[in-house]
């Protein structure tokens, strides 16, 4: 980005980072200027991180504080791994904005309102007895009261737009606005929005109109001292771009079916908030991809195993209620011993719970949630961008063991954006199969045959013949089976050893997977050990206890079943362990179960991730107890 | 054992001569003593050989009950899956696989009951399955309880009283669902399965086959009263195409058309033998083959046999590969670099 575009004369306070908050009506557009700051940010080149946040209702009553929809995102010139926990700015479109998310402020910061909407009615339809901005509630805030809509209006007023249409291109005012208090380059703004509405070129003046004015009004009206500056982070070197946790896994799956070899089938269900992988991955057809919208969850993946069995990539994505559902076909996959990877984006359970809000309240249910020993292994992304890499890494699992594996992401995760280093594919592992093709056994007369559970020695897998093979003509399926020749078998001694050998297999990938992810402090007694995406905030949680000057070690955990083999043996070093996650404390249960370590819970299930600031002050809590 | 022999040059197989023995695994079939299940087998395994299709590219798809043990005794690849979902299993197989032919084995309860909404989702993406439903109308491998098509009263374990179900009519829902092709049979009469089995294949797109089957244990003689040997030419209404529908030792039974299109079945001395219906598989309209279907709401009245409907549409995965071909015509075969560098981009030195 050239400096002279962001060139706003020579008073610019410059900061190291800033979060800033849009919150407005659903029907306000909020998403949209959230996502247009931040890319704009990313490529100026800050770190960033976002945190959207709306209700599941596409309308609710408008003005309402249930009808209320934001967009926070923290810009850096440093690396920074959350959405910030309390906003610096605060931009409101209506009351029911401020009431909702006043709370998260804390005193000192900026606050933006949309004057007009402050009217009687307003403030009728967000159930406030009395104005904020005149009963002194804001005392102690910078308040800015900003007439949006009618300066919008003024600004369209000789555009050949309808009042209404005027009336909506108030949050690009409002983009306009931020974006001259904190610098950001104009251009590429302008140049987004003349093509993307090239179609509608009404609309597209207006939104040009009103976000030119309301930089303007930045530089004018003289209600803000200064502008600031973010200066771009210094990042490992290499190619980014922004990107949120749905695109990274589609990206990830189709990266696998790449280096696979394999054409990926994807059969999915639509569900809040995993619906956006499905999108994704039914646009790119000319990858070879094939997606099919299932009549339901049970079905889709029902369809993945049916392509599992003929040799594809086979993949269905879904959420809490849809996981629910696919179990039944979930351990059909464990029993059959094909590769199947079932995408869980979690959301806030139980039953429908809140769709649109985050939670890690699925773990126990990827590991447990099937009748029967059913045995599986479960990979959890930890940031949006490592979505990418934990697709992959569901893939390569499943491929090679021939097993159905979760892939845990979130709704956090899924909409959160951050800078991503494009990784080169090249360097990327070649994960293909080898389908077998000869006979592998002899009958008893000595005639060979084929085996289909006749496994690999090493890895346990068993042999993937697929249909259309000469001579290979084999049934599987749920009943229990001989071990080797697959045969229906109820022999007692048999089901014992293939309930083992289902586990053994899930469990010698431990020595195919990294270590434990460790960030260990000389001297710490506590260990925080996490999973997949609160990564962020404990590691900036235990970034503030560090300079703050305690001692702390911080462990991650991306795979889950089987957990890295070192896991134990860290775990044994530290008297104190700390676990926060985004649940009653699962991933707890089963350290404490399975390693005999006194782990202590630090759980939140607010629908809304942790904060580093909680975060210190809880790991602070327990190095002191 | 080689049933299949390359040609040298394109490496593609061709069929050698098969025989029904081809096709029987090395399982032992483990059905009651005198179940349907056994002759509806045998049918199929000699229907088999005929069609010309290498062995290792049929599949047989099924759910769970008696009925879909079947694959476990077909020497071609198979998969005995999880109740109701064989439809569902068996799309993932025919959208990955077109070349393969995939059938899927089931009972009125699996594919009716547990798994109707996969079963009618099937029928209308026309996914080229050839679904063979096996209608004992109770359940078997369960001990006896009703089924979805078990007659309104039915007294089973489950019922005590009489069941209060309104049962479904397979061929209606089948038809409702706007199958391409629906047919039915039964299990006293091989030579018509085979046809019917032979048909089902032949078609293109998703194919329903309802064959009626006797449960000698839980629901004996369920299809006596119009398959009996002596009750058949009375009982069963044969669907031929482009003939008039007529039955009975002298053609004395026949369905004609009132005042309302709709069928009835009527003395076709009353209404003469040119006023008969003549039977017309090939209508786009499903309304009259429906109708068909309701000329009968159990098996103890005149039922129709044969092939219902059998209309040209398009077959899902074909429709689905064409995307993907055309796909590649107008952007190229992607290129996952390119694809994840899409849009704005920063370079870090």
């Amino acid at each position: 980005m050239a400096a002279s575009d962001v060139d706003q004369g020579e008073n610019v306070a410059v900061l190291d980072r800033v979060v800033i908050r849009f919150a407005g009506d659903s029907g306000d557009g909020m998403q949209l200027v959230g996502d247009r700051f931040t890319d704009l940010s990313a490529s100026f080149g800050n770190d960033l991180a976002t945190l959207p946040n709306y209700p599941a209702e596409i309308r609710a009553p408008a003005g309402t504080v249930a009808g209320v929809s934001s967009f926070q995102v923290h810009i850096s010139d440093h690396d920074i791994v959350t959405p910030g926990d309390s906003p610096n700015v605060l931009v409101c479109m209506n009351p029911a904005a401020l009431k909702a998310n006043l709370a998260d402020m804390t005193p000192g910061s900026t606050i933006i309102v949309n004057s007009d909407s402050f009217e009687e009615r307003d403030l009728d339809k967000a159930k406030l007895d009395s104005n904020p901005l005149e009963d002194g509630s804001l005392d102690g805030f910078h308040l800015h009261q900003v007439p949006m809509t009618s300066l919008t209006k003024l600004a369209t007023k000789k555009l050949d737009v309808k009042q209404r249409d005027a009336e909506r291109s108030k949050n690009f005012f409002a983009l306009g606005l931020i974006c001259w208090m904190y610098t950001r380059p104009v251009g590429p703004m302008i140049e987004w929005i003349e093509s993307q509405y090239a179609a509608r070129p009404a609309i597209r003046d207006a939104n040009l109109a009103a976000f030119r004015a309301g930089r303007n009004f930045g530089e004018t009206a003289e209600l803000f001292d200064h502008p600031y500056e973010v200066k771009p982070a210094t990042l490992p070197p290499g190619k980014y771009r922004n990107i949120i946790g749905n695109l990274a896994t589609a990206y990830g799956l189709l990266a696998a079916s790449q280096q696979s070899g394999l054409p990926m089938v994807l059969a999915s269900y639509p569900i809040t908030p995993a619906s956006d992988i499905l999108h994704e991955l039914s646009k790119h057809k000319n990858f070879g991809v094939k997606t099919v919208q299932a009549e339901d969850e049970i079905a889709a993946a029902a369809m993945a195993v049916g392509a599992a069995f003929t040799g594809q990539l086979a993949v269905t994505t879904t959420s809490g209620p849809g996981l629910d559902l696919k179990s039944e076909a979930i351990g059909l996959a464990v029993s059959l011993e094909l590769p199947l990877v079932i995408v869980d984006v979690q959301r806030a359970g139980p039953s429908t719970g809140m769709p649109t809000k985050t939670e890690q309240a699925d773990l126990l249910t990827a590991m447990y949630g099937r009748h029967g020993e059913c045995p599986l292994p479960i990979v959890a992304a930890k940031s949006p961008s490592n979505c990418f890499d934990a697709a992959f890494e569901a893939a390569r699992i499943a491929l090679k063991y021939r097993t159905p594996v979760i892939l845990l992401s979130d709704g956090y995760l899924a909409n959160g954006a951050e800078p991503w280093l494009l990784p080169d594919l090249d360097e990327l592992p070649d994960i293909s199969v080898e389908f077998t093709t000869e006979m592998n056994a002899s009958g008893p007369d000595g005639t060979p045959v084929f085996h289909p559970y006749k496994r690999d020695p090493e890895t346990l897998a068993r042999p993937w013949a697929i249909p259309g093979t000469p001579d290979l003509e084999h049934r599987i399926g749920g009943i229990e089976k001989h071990d080797g020749d697959g045969n229906i078998s109820y022999q007692p001694e048999n089901h014992e050893r293939m309930v083992r050998l289902r586990q053994a297999k899930v469990d010698g990938i431990a020595n195919d997977i990294p270590g434990v992810e460790l960030d260990e402090d000389d001297g710490a007694e506590l260990l925080v050990l996490g999973w997949g995406s609160t990564w962020g905030a404990i590691k900036a949680g235990v970034r503030r206890v560090r300079i703050g000057g305690q001692r702390v070690s911080r462990a991650h955990l991306t795979h889950l079943s089987p957990m890295p083999a070192d896991l134990g043996e860290v775990l044994a070093r530290y008297p104190k362990v700390l676990i926060p996650e985004m649940n009653t404390g699962q991933l707890a249960l089963l350290i404490r179960g399975k390693y005999l370590v006194d782990a202590r819970s630090y759980t939140i299930v607010s629908g809304i991730p942790f904060k580093a600031a909680a975060m210190e002050s809880r790991i602070l809590e327990e190095i002191a107890r | 054992m080689s049933v299949t022999e390359p040609i040298s040059g394109n490496g593609s197989t061709t069929p050698v001569a098969l025989t029904r023995k081809d096709f029987v695994s090395d399982q032992e079939v483990r059905w009651c003593p005198g179940c349907g299940d056994y002759s509806i087998l045998a049918a199929l395994q000699m229907m088999l050989p005929n069609i010309n299709v290498p062995r290792e590219d049929l599949v047989f798809i099924s759910g769970i009950g008696c009925s879909s043990r079947f694959p476990y005794y077909m020497n071609t690849y198979g998969m005995h899956s999880i109740h109701g979902r064989a439809p569902a299993i068996a799309t993932g197989v025919a959208v990955s696989r077109p070349d393969l032919h995939v059938w899927v084995i089931g009972g009125d309860g699996d594919m009716l009951s547990i798994g109707g909404n996969h079963l009618i989702h099937a029928l209308r993406r026309n996914v080229n399955l050839k679904i063979l439903m096996f209608n004992n109308r109770i359940y078997g491998l369960t001990k006896g309880q009703y089924s979805p098509t078990s007659e309104q009263g039915k007294i089973t374990k489950s019922t005590p009283f009489g069941s209060i179900d309104h049962p479904f009519n397979p061929i209606s829902v089948a038809i409702g669902a706007e199958a391409s092709f629906v047919a039915r049979t039964h299990d006293m009469d091989r030579k018509h399965m085979q046809e019917i089995f032979t048909r089902a294949h032949e078609h293109k797109g998703a194919a329903f086959v309802e064959v009626y089957q006797n449960c000698n244990v839980f629901n004996d003689g369920a299809f006596d009263a119009i398959l009996r040997k002596d009750a058949r030419p009375d009982m069963l209404i044969p669907l031929r195409h482009g003939e008039p529908i007529r039955w009975g030792a002298e053609g004395e039974h026949g369905v004609a058309v009132n005042q309302f299109g709709e069928p009835y079945v009527c003395r076709t001395v009353d209404v003469g033998v040119e006023h008969l219906l003549v039977h017309d598989e090939h209508r786009q309209d499903p309304t009259l083959a429906f109708a068909l279907s309701r000329l009968s709401t159990g098996p103890s009245m005149p039922t129709p046999v044969g092939v219902f409907r059998e209309i040209d549409r398009p077959i899902y995965e074909e429709e689905l590969a064409g995307q993907l071909e055309e796909s590649v015509k107008r952007a190229g075969p992607g290129d996952l670099a390119t694809l994840i560098s899409s849009g704005p981009t920063w370079t870090v030195a």
